[in-house]
């Protein structure tokens, strides 16, 4: 009997006569695709097309081909499902899979397109005028309460104000991915970006390892369902803390980081022994219900002199509602993971089939809380597939404070989405821990590249700003008149808040 | 493109409405015919404390409606039609008449209201439930006259150099978004601030949902209409001085507040953060009137011409400065006010009245500006 019915997904091809014989795929690779006698062998199964080896090779002679064997058409039985069947018949097992959603569902930000001033106001030219992209995340009171101060001016009332916000330069954070699913040198690259753009980073569920103390006021401290790393220092060394209730890619399902990424740095940060699997249960167990999570917020706060709390949420079915009770419990911000939020491990199936697109959570969610009269009381984050500055912006117009990035702050490492992070075999050193790959990641260059693409973006926003006719980000904020969508249902529109192109 | 114009006496002195006149008439470029209008206060000294309704009828029946209502709520000291003379121009126009009107005392008393909701409130009962009735204004000594017509045909069809007024506000409509009617032309009126704007707030469709998680309806969908509830809002309803209320409007950037001593600094940021979904942004220039003053405001980085000048205690602001060198013969100072710098006339002894005896909700007050029904969610009812 054969061992597999399934073949390989990719051909890796090496033209010979221009291969140095130099062994660097053979290095590069973490998958383990080569073997090398006198000159490299690859054994196509192992391949995952991360393209390491094609970007090492000094020669260019590594080309990857999807390996398009022929199976009998039939559009009800794809072959990915077929493979599924016949993989799931040998190992009789849960598929697990990396990264976000890749089936083609609608992206809804596809079809909405954005507004620009023509003659009866003008637009703004973002090279020669303020553009401001300043946003400030956390609760705002309904009104600025002032008083006199006694010499002919005015000031704040006593607890008044937004002392408590924290200053974004731009409406953009990096997405909460953990250390141990993350390589340190990740972490690293994240926290010292996020300092350098004055915006923040995400420690996920994982801790926060010594070495990003110095970088702790751009840090948010993540308290998920197995509070791996959560102590009063750690609740205190953060700008913020956030609760993590779901997540995009894996929505009612707790974590899974295998043992083998589980090394003693891991293990110190996480607080759990080296070599076991940590495990975060499906719920809080301290959270089966609102009240509950109320309790958790203001625990957390009383633990933290008063810090900003969130939550994070997966997009799901009711999100509206669930988010409106976050607002009440007292969160500071809601955090929206989209459908196709990434992940480092999840089941395929429910990455694949559970939860609700971002940009139809950011319109429900933004239109609640403003029915409710809340909507300031939190800011909104959106996350879940960002994947550029029109994303953005249109989640922004869509109602969403902050977008948060994480496949996209991955991919600025070198991330090629080849979804095997739960593999822990990351060619690129981002999610394993393997010492011989996470040093592939040097900080200061992850710090650049990150740095780079939250400026292209920025400047980005910043000329679709100056189309729109307006200098500062808050007049996009919600501000949906100014989208418009193509190919939409009228239910769709509606929805969203969003008329039909030519109305 | 709209022209708009100021002018207060801060003495008190009266001014001929002539000025007013010939400030929009050479602004005249400025409009398309589609909408002109004027707001004088201090202008029925003869019946100082009565609230003064300008109405507009489509039809005697409606005409015989609304009074029925002002006969039933209020007691009419006078009711006369409109003066006005027929004007090359003017055409189609509705049946305007102006009644003096105080509160019913014992209507007053069963409703538990103050005169001032009481009125708007009545504003409101006539505007969503009379059909081709519309009141332009309703404020105490002073009267909106607005149609569709270049201004100074406006003008002169209400014989406005025959009144005398100690502020006055005008402006010429070219407008592009919404359909000229006669209720549509500015000024906008709320008892007895009337506001003149010239511009397009870019920032309107977030302006109009922050207003509506406060239930202000924003049916016209003119900005117009956003700038009037904001300034409702922020004066009236959280109580900001007029001041900061215009920073909030036209906020400073985050380059000026980071420069601010400390205690300002908090004050401004905090202003930004939470009133950044009302935030004006775009080109406009904004003339606020009421009974004691003025504010003309600019946008944040002046997008839109407003010029303001001085001469002796008159304050007055224009589209263009050409209106200014028409009324005022030597001005002691001439400026263009910097982006989101507000321009106050305050008229010496008068309160700056922010309506704290109108409690309505926001969406009666809609009502009462727009004259749209649907922006009632109840039915009206006054007792």
């Amino acid at each position: 009997m054969p061992t597999s019915l399934i073949q390989p997904e990719f051909k890796v091809e090496i033209d010979y006569d221009k291969c140095h014989k130099c062994g660097r795929c053979v290095q590069q690779c973490g998958w383990g695709v080569y073997s090398f006698n006198e000159r490299p062998f690859p054994d196509d199964s192992k391949c995952r097309a991360c393209h390491r080896c094609v970007t090492y090779c000094p020669a260019h002679c590594i080309t990857i081909k999807k390996n398009e064997l022929a199976l009998r058409e039939n559009a009800n039985w794809s072959s990915e499902q077929r493979k599924n069947v016949w993989r799931q018949a040998e190992s009789g097992g849960v598929m697990l899979t990396g990264m976000g959603n890749d089936k083609p569902y609608t992206s809804y930000f596809d079809h909405l397109v954005l507004d620009a001033c023509q003659v009866t106001n003008p637009s703004i030219d973002p090279l020669r005028e303020p553009m401001e992209l300043r946003t400030y995340l956390g609760r705002k009171p309904d009104s600025v309460e002032v008083e006199s101060d006694g010499h002919g001016g005015v000031r704040l009332k006593e607890g008044a104000g937004i002392a408590k916000n924290i200053k974004l330069d731009a409406p953009i954070i990096f997405a909460p991915m953990s250390y141990g699913s993350v390589s340190l040198n990740v972490h690293k690259s994240l926290a010292m970006a996020a300092e350098r753009l004055g915006i923040l980073m995400n420690t996920g569920e994982g801790g926060l390892h010594a070495d990003l103390y110095p970088y702790q006021d751009n840090v948010i401290v993540q308290v998920a369902s197995g509070r791996f790393g959560v102590n009063p220092e750690y609740l205190n060394r953060g700008a913020a803390i956030e609760i993590k209730v779901g997540q995009g890619a894996k929505p009612g399902i707790g974590g899974h980081l295998p043992g083998e990424k589980i090394n003693r740095e891991v293990s110190t940060t996480r607080m759990i022994p080296q070599g076991s699997d940590a495990i975060s249960p499906a719920p809080h167990h301290d959270i089966y219900s609102i009240e509950d999570l109320r309790q958790l917020i203001y625990s957390l706060k009383e633990a933290s002199g008063y810090k900003p709390v969130g939550v994070k949420i997966a997009a799901v079915h009711n999100v509206g509602a669930i988010a409106s009770g976050i607002v009440r419990a007292g969160a500071d911000y809601v955090y929206l993971d989209g459908f196709k939020g990434g992940t480092g491990a999840a089941p395929a199936i429910i990455r694949d089939h559970v939860g609700i697109p971002l940009e139809i959570a950011i319109a429900v969610v933004d239109q609640r809380l403003r029915d409710e009269g809340i909507r300031n009381q939190a800011s909104i984050i959106a996350a879940g597939s960002i994947r550029s500055s029109a994303d953005m912006a249109k989640a922004i117009a869509l109602g969403a404070d902050v977008v948060a990035i994480g496949s996209a702050a991955l991919m600025a490492l070198g991330c090629h989405l080849c979804q095997g992070c739960h593999t822990g075999c990351c060619s690129w050193g981002l999610t394993t821990q393997k010492p011989e790959l996470t040093r592939r990641v040097d900080p200061e260059w992850g710090a650049e590249r990150l740095t780079n693409l939250v400026h292209a973006w920025s400047h980005e926003l910043q000329e679709i700003l100056g189309a729109l006719g307006v200098n500062a980000v808050e007049s996009l904020r919600g501000s949906r008149e100014r989208l418009r969508a193509v190919g939409l249902d009228a239910q769709t529109c509606e929805i969203l808040g969003v008329k039909p192109a030519g109305m | 493109m709209c022209g708009l114009m100021g002018i207060c006496d801060q003495s008190g002195t009266l001014m001929s409405g002539e000025n007013a006149i010939k400030a929009m008439a050479v602004q005249r470029d400025r409009g398309n015919g589609l909408g002109g209008g004027f707001a004088g206060y201090g202008i029925y000294p003869d019946f100082p404390d009565h609230f003064c309704f300008h109405m507009m009828y489509h039809d005697v029946a409606a005409k015989e409606e609304a009074e029925a209502v002002f006969d039933r709520y209020f007691t009419v000291d006078l009711a006369e039609p409109m003066p006005t003379r027929p004007v090359k121009g003017i055409g189609d126009a509705p049946l305007l008449w102006r009644y003096f009107l105080v509160p019913d005392e014992h209507k007053l008393a069963s409703s538990e209201m103050s005169p001032e909701d009481f009125v708007v409130h009545t504003v409101m009962l006539v505007n969503s439930t009379i059909d081709g009735a519309f009141v332009a204004s309703s404020g105490k000594n002073m009267g909106a006259f607005k149609g569709v017509g270049f201004p100074e045909e406006i003008g002169h069809y209400y014989l406005l150099e025959e009144y005398a007024g100690n502020t006055w506000v005008g402006h010429n409509r070219f407008p592009t978004n919404t359909p000229g009617w006669w209720g549509g032309a500015h000024p906008f009126t709320l008892l007895d601030w009337s506001i003149v704007h010239n511009g397009e707030i870019s920032s309107y469709g977030i302006n109009s949902r922050y207003l509506e998680a406060f239930g202000y309806k924003c049916t016209l969908g003119t900005d117009t209409e956003v700038a009037a509830y904001l300034f409702d809002l922020l004066l009236r309803r959280h109580k900001l001085p007029l001041e900061l209320a215009c920073k909030a409007l036209a906020s400073p950037l985050w380059t000026e507040i980071d420069r601010m001593p400390a205690e300002e600094q908090a004050v401004m940021r905090s202003l930004r953060a939470v009133y950044g979904p009302g935030m004006l942004n775009g080109p406009f220039a904004i003339v606020l009137g009421f009974n004691g003053g003025m504010v003309a405001l600019n946008d944040r980085i002046k997008l839109r011409p407003l010029v303001a000048a001085e001469q002796g205690s008159i304050l007055m602001v224009a589209s263009e400065e050409s209106a200014i060198r028409e009324v005022l013969d030597a001005p002691d100072r001439v400026w263009a006010p910097k982006a989101g710098e507000p321009v106050i006339g305050r008229i010496k002894g008068m309160d700056w009245p922010i309506h704290g005896d109108l409690h309505l909700s926001p969406s009666e007050i809609s009502c009462a500006v727009t004259g749209v029904e649907d922006t009632c969610e109840t039915t009206v009812e006054v007792n």
